[in-house]
Formats: structure tokens, sequence, C-alpha cells
């Protein structure tokens, strides 16, 4: 969350990995549609998701976000090893991490929660299913969770 | 209303709650919210971990669905409780929520650290207790795919 001098939330940040410029399409729309104070970034494939959470190259400036929302099936490097850095790093493992994918196979949830996914959820087909899993997404994890206070370090 | 509650659908939940007033809270609005829900209680960190490997009067304890777990217990901390959830290898893929009455930045993040799934504000009233059973029925019961159930059990 970003801060204002009055200590009001203004911005929530929400990482969204995935390389399917449909899904991303959607995801914006239903963020846009549900809540505008969100600033959703997107990071088409495990390294710049990686290189984002890190500040590197032209990701300087990143902001952390409040949440991340994951594909599993991605090029460069995949979600389950991206999720792995994430949960092993002593700063970034505080973020929740939410996958969201097609995936309904036991092995990838069995997976992603011994990998210490906050939550998995499934992908709907049907486009105001989809939505509508955003938007709950959204209320519940901005809204109801109490989530680690963003100090401004810089 | 009908009571009979079909057991394939029956959802397991331990709560670790040792302040009575609060077990009497969750206990109300799970049956309001969600009759499917099997609510168990263990009322200090010790119970909780006893519960969870089925081991004393708790041999035959289902695997819980989900964790809802404060932090302040007596006998064994929340914190202790989540840590060695989470240093198991099977344990460690429950849900496991803190339900804490804890505000503290220190709690909020020490908790995450620990690999906490999320954590909620517990409140001190009925309607907004309420609310956050609801919320936890709506967001982790319809729509997250919960952990398989291991076969062997």
């Amino acid at each position: 969350m970003t801060i204002n001098a009055s200590g009001e939330d203004v911005l929530k940040e929400v990482l969204l990995v995935e390389d399917s410029p449909g899904d991303v399409r959607l995801t914006r729309e239903a963020f846009r549609d549900f809540d505008q104070t969100v600033r959703l970034h997107v990071a088409m494939d495990g390294v710049d998701a990686i290189a984002f959470l890190r500040h590197e190259g032209h990701y300087a400036n990143a902001p952390r976000p409040d949440f991340i929302l994951l594909d599993l099936n991605l090029p460069k490097m995949d979600g389950r090893e991206v999720l792995a850095c994430i949960k092993k790093d002593e700063s970034l493992k505080t973020i929740p991490t939410i996958i969201l994918t097609t995936s309904d196979a036991e092995v990838d949830i069995a997976k992603s929660y011994q990998l210490q996914a906050n939550c998995y959820l499934i992908k709907p087909v049907q486009l105001d299913e989809f939505e509508n899993l955003i938007k709950s997404t959204s209320d519940f994890w901005l809204t109801k969770v109490k989530l680690k206070q963003q100090t401004q370090a810089r | 209303m009908n009571a009979i509650v079909d057991e394939e659908n029956t959802v397991e939940v331990l709560l670790v709650e040792d302040n009575s007033g609060d077990v009497r809270l969750a206990q109300e609005a799970f049956r309001e919210v969600n009759r499917s829900i099997h609510l168990h209680l263990a009322s200090d960190g010790l119970e909780a971990m006893a519960f969870l490997r089925q081991e004393g009067a708790h041999l035959r304890a289902p695997r819980p669905d989900f964790i809802l777990l404060d932090l302040n217990l007596p006998k064994m901390d929340g914190r202790e409780v989540l840590g060695l959830i989470k240093a198991d290898q099977s344990l460690k893929l429950i849900p496991t929520i803190v339900l804490s009455s804890s505000e503290t930045d220190a709690d909020v993040l020490m908790s995450y650290q620990l690999q906490a799934n999320c954590y909620l504000r517990k409140p001190a009233h009925w309607e907004a207790f309420e609310s956050v059973v609801r919320s936890i029925n709506d967001f982790w019961l319809t729509k997250v795919k919960l952990p398989p159930q291991m076969a062997s059990g």
C-alpha cells in the first residue's frame, strides 16, 4: 500500500504474473470495474516477476505489491519456481502470493500449498465468473485481511 | 430447518481459541453462515498440536480443511503452533488463518513470516464477528481450491 502524508492508503499495488494477454486484459478490466484504487502491475514471465520484486533493471522504482496473483505455467521461469523464490526470501515471503491458474490437478494444488502459496484459485472459463473471482479476491485481500503495513523506507 | 448435513460436503475446521466468549461467537457465526462446517475446538496450543497429530484423546480427529488460530494462547503460544504447523511437511499444507485481536504490526509481520495463509483481526462484537466468519466462508470455502485431503488418513 502506498500511504500518503495523512496516513491514508491511496493506492493498492497488485502484481499479476501472467503470460496470456487475454487473461491480463480480463484481470485489468475486472479490477478497473471493481476497485479503482488498485494499481495493477503485470509481469509476463517468471524472470520478469522476480526482477520486479527485487527492483532490478528497469524495475528500480517498482513498488512492493500488497499481494501477488501468480499463474503456474509461465515462460522462462515457471510459476512454481517463482513461488519458491518468493517464499525463501525473508523479505518477499510476507507478501501474500495467490495462485491463479487453469490447472485443477491435485499435484499442482498440493505442490503450491507445500511451497506456501497463501491460497489457490482456479481461473474460471466463464467471463462473469472470472470477474466475480477477481472481485472476491480483491475484496478479501484488500479490505478484510490485515496486511503487513508498508513502511516506505525510501 | 433441516439440520441433516451431507457427510460428503462436510468441512472440518479447527478453531484454536482459549476465550470461551470468542468460542461461542465463532460457533454461532458458523452455524448461521454454513451448516456443513464441523467446528472442532482446541483451547490451547498443546491441544491444537495433539489434535493435528492425532495424539491422546484426538486419535480419531479428522484432518482439518483449514485452521483458525488465535495468537495468545495458554500452554503453547499461537506463534509457536503456527511455526510447528508450517515446519511439518504434511501439516504445512493446511491453510492456517490467524484470527487475533492483536493489531500490532509486529504480530502481523511475524505471522506472515511464519507463513500464516492470512491474518484477520478478531472483532469483539457479534455483528462484526459474523461478518468476518462470512468473509472466511465466502472466500475460503467457495472461491479457494483447498489442498486435497491425503488418502492416507
